[in-house]
């Protein structure tokens, strides 16, 4: 009785030691797997600031008046003065389209091609 | 161990055969066994006592261990919490009321060298003047040689001057990171962005300390790690901002001032919307503060708050808001204008000595009367006028939050006697900012209530305390709207935004005393739209001289309104401000008869 105590005692030493050992370098990984997502975090973060700065740059007003200048032969931007407002109303709204002709009838007397030849 | 019997029966026996009493023994025993006792006991509390020294002994040495490894080792972030992302180390931006981005940080490296790393130090520096011409490669090459340890080499470059560098590839040169503050609009509110530098300089870090305008005046709230991801709002609008730069720029040109300033502000929330003073600068590479000369010549300068000057009759406005306030006279009671006019041996003079006669209340401000506007002055009184002017915030610096504002405390009369009222009431003897002068009307816009000047988002109307009631306010507003129509402001007008306000033109006054005859501020304070004000702007320009004519003309009129004018035509409709209809005023209904 007691030797099967002994040998079930040494068995759950092994089990625990084993379990211990594989939860150490699960962890180890997981703290190794955070640090890696804090860099990617960090890195994104400094990314994101740049390409923020990067966009502020590039919309600066002074650059973008430039390049209205340059290209005005194309685009013709001018800059907002108040003549250019407008009201809904004075929109013209599309035509409606026009009704499909499906079943068309002749009306005015034209004659079949081979008539008119004679 | 065996116990001995207290009687032993071998020894009573024995005892009592020879007449001796047994209890002897029994007593002996009974000592003997008691000190038996006692050794048993002591050995075992001198063991517990052991025990519980040992105990103590390795609880405090591994409580001191446990301190000596904490003290000596390297502090470092915890791994495993999940919100270390939340706080930043990053100096906030600041973004304007759209949320576009006025500054920013920008990750790059600061170079230093180590000369006892060095291999090669004299190529070392030859070719790092060669990479930064600004060097000088025989200093560089001194410092690389002689005694010194560290030396800084240049606190930011590109990272194409980086990457030179590490080309070089010499040991002892070396790179620290460094947040850089960045201004991706370039000059644009310089004045109120003001700049950045270094503080404190690691090889690690350095802090990153506000020098000027907003970056100073909010330096703590940037700089807190708690606010790292929560951008500072400022009442800015960038659009605006850089239109209101661009025209304030060329009508500066074209009337060949020397410098200029606007200011747009929302006359309910007291935000400033756009803010500029020009000459202006990079605050990217701030210039450094004039040390000869004078300090307003400089691009540093802030016209628009530490710009104190006499505005001239824009003040007119204010005695006659505060006559009709006071019930004294209404927008149409008349009042005599005809000189002479002598206050405390002092005459008062029209411009180009002028004489207007009988003018009504509303011609008098249309017409730009000193006399007129002197007279009710002295109606007002001295104390009520003072009272009046201190409400409306003219005799302290303005609260606008720049670091530059607190310098711009305006210069009052010493003595404020019937003459300083005189004066005062047509803007002399009394210095104020362009920004004193704008909450100054902002007050009449928004129908008699102070308001403060603010370069902060506001989420609603901000109006403070009642300074005039509401009909003093609309009468005012009625004669501004005068002035553009049919007075000296006529080239304000800009259709559909039926603008009204006040021109002033004072002389500059010499640094010795006295006046300049050909040197004057053009002030232009307008309001629109006059009949349901949103916006006041006030357009200064410094010494303007406009020369289309055989003439060369300086008046407000000729130089600061036109400027104006364009300028709310282009900025109105970025503000969302329709062109519109002013309501017309009815006929008035004189006499009705029935029959």
């Amino acid at each position: 009785m007691r030797s099967v105590l002994y040998v079930l005692t040494t068995l759950a030493v092994i089990g625990l030691a084993f379990w211990a050992y594989r939860e150490n370098y699960a962890t180890q990984d997981s703290l190794a797997q955070t640090d890696q997502l804090h860099r990617d975090i960090r890195a994104a973060h400094a990314r994101l600031a740049v390409l923020k700065a990067e966009w502020a740059y590039l919309n600066r007003p002074d650059r973008l008046r430039d390049l209205a200048d340059i290209n005005f032969d194309r685009l013709g931007l001018l800059p907002f003065r108040p003549d250019q407002f407008g009201r809904v109303d004075e929109v013209a709204y599309p035509a409606p389209p026009l009704l499909d002709i499906t079943n068309s009838i002749e009306v005015s007397g034209i004659l079949p091609v081979a008539e008119v030849s004679e | 161990m065996t116990r001995t019997p207290l009687r032993p029966l071998a020894r009573i026996l024995p005892a009592r055969a020879a007449g001796q009493s047994p209890d002897e023994i029994e007593r002996e025993n009974r000592a003997a066994r008691h000190e038996e006792m006692r050794d048993t006991a002591r050995q075992r509390a001198e063991g517990r006592l052991l025990v519980l020294g040992v105990f103590f002994f390795c609880a405090f040495m591994v409580v001191g261990f446990r301190m000596g490894l904490m003290a000596t080792s390297e502090p470092v972030e915890p791994r495993a919490s999940a919100q270390g992302a939340a706080i930043s180390a990053a100096r906030a931006d600041i973004v304007d009321r759209k949320g576009r981005l006025l500054a920013t940080n920008f990750e790059t490296h600061a170079l230093y060298a180590q000369p006892p790393h060095m291999i090669d130090p004299i190529r070392a520096a030859k070719e790092l003047a060669a990479i930064f011409p600004d060097l000088e490669e025989e200093k560089l090459a001194k410092d690389f040689t002689g005694k010194r340890k560290f030396l800084w080499i240049r606190k930011k470059i590109s990272p194409e001057q980086m990457q030179a560098v590490h080309e070089i590839g010499d040991p002892g040169l070396l790179f620290g990171p460094r947040e850089m503050r960045l201004y991706p609009n370039g000059s644009l509110a310089a004045h109120v962005m003001g700049g950045a530098s270094f503080g404190k300089e690691g090889v690690h870090a350095a802090e990153v300390i506000g020098v000027a305008g907003v970056e100073k005046y909010f330096d703590d709230y940037l700089r807190d790690p708690a606010n790292g991801q929560r951008p500072l709002e400022l009442s800015l609008d960038l659009t605006v901002q850089a239109a209101a730069e661009r025209v304030l720029y060329g009508g500066m040109k074209i009337m060949n001032a020397k410098g200029a300033t606007s200011i747009l502000m929302d006359v309910h929330t007291g935000e400033v919307i756009s803010v500029v003073s020009l000459p202006d600068f990079d605050p990217n590479n701030r210039p450094r503060p004039a040390t000869t000369g004078d300090q307003s010549d400089s691009p540093l300068f802030n016209r628009s708050v530490q710009g104190v000057y006499e505005l001239g009759s824009t003040f007119k406005i204010f005695t006659a808001a505060q006559a009709v306030d006071l019930g004294l006279v209404s927008s149409n009671t008349i009042i005599d204008t005809k000189g002479p006019m002598r206050v405390g041996g002092f005459p008062i003079g029209e411009f180009r000595n002028k004489n207007y006669g009988k003018l009504t209340v509303s011609d008098i401000i249309v017409k730009s009367s000193n006399r007129g506007t002197g007279r009710m002055a002295l109606d007002i009184g001295v104390k009520r006028q003072q009272e009046f002017l201190k409400s409306l915030g003219f005799f302290e610096a303005t609260p606008f939050e720049i670091v530059e504002a607190r310098t711009g405390k305006p210069l009052l009369p010493k003595r404020w006697t019937d003459l300083s009222a005189v004066t005062v009431s047509y803007g002399h003897g009394l210095s104020t900012s362009p920004m004193h002068l704008a909450a100054g009307y902002a007050s009449i816009a928004n129908g008699g209530y102070i308001v403060a000047p603010t370069i902060l988002k506001q989420n609603g109307p901000r109006l403070g305390r009642r300074v005039m009631s509401a009909p003093s306010a609309k009468a005012a507003r009625d004669m501004l709207r005068a002035v553009v129509t049919s007075g000296t402001a006529s080239m304000g007008e800009v259709p559909g935004y039926a603008v009204g306000g006040k021109t002033g033109t004072a002389d500059k006054p010499k640094p010795k005393g006295g006046y300049y005859d050909d040197k004057v501020i053009a002030t232009f304070a307008t309001i629109f739209p006059a009949h349901d004000p949103k916006y006041v702007l006030i357009v200064t320009l410094d010494e303007p001289v406009e020369t289309s004519g055989d003439k060369p003309r300086r008046t407000a009129g000729w130089t600061a309104v036109p400027v104006a004018a364009e300028m709310i035509g282009r900025i109105a409709p970025l503000l969302g401000l329709r062109p519109g209809v002013e309501p017309g005023s009815l006929t008035d209904i004189t006499l009705t008869s029935s029959n």
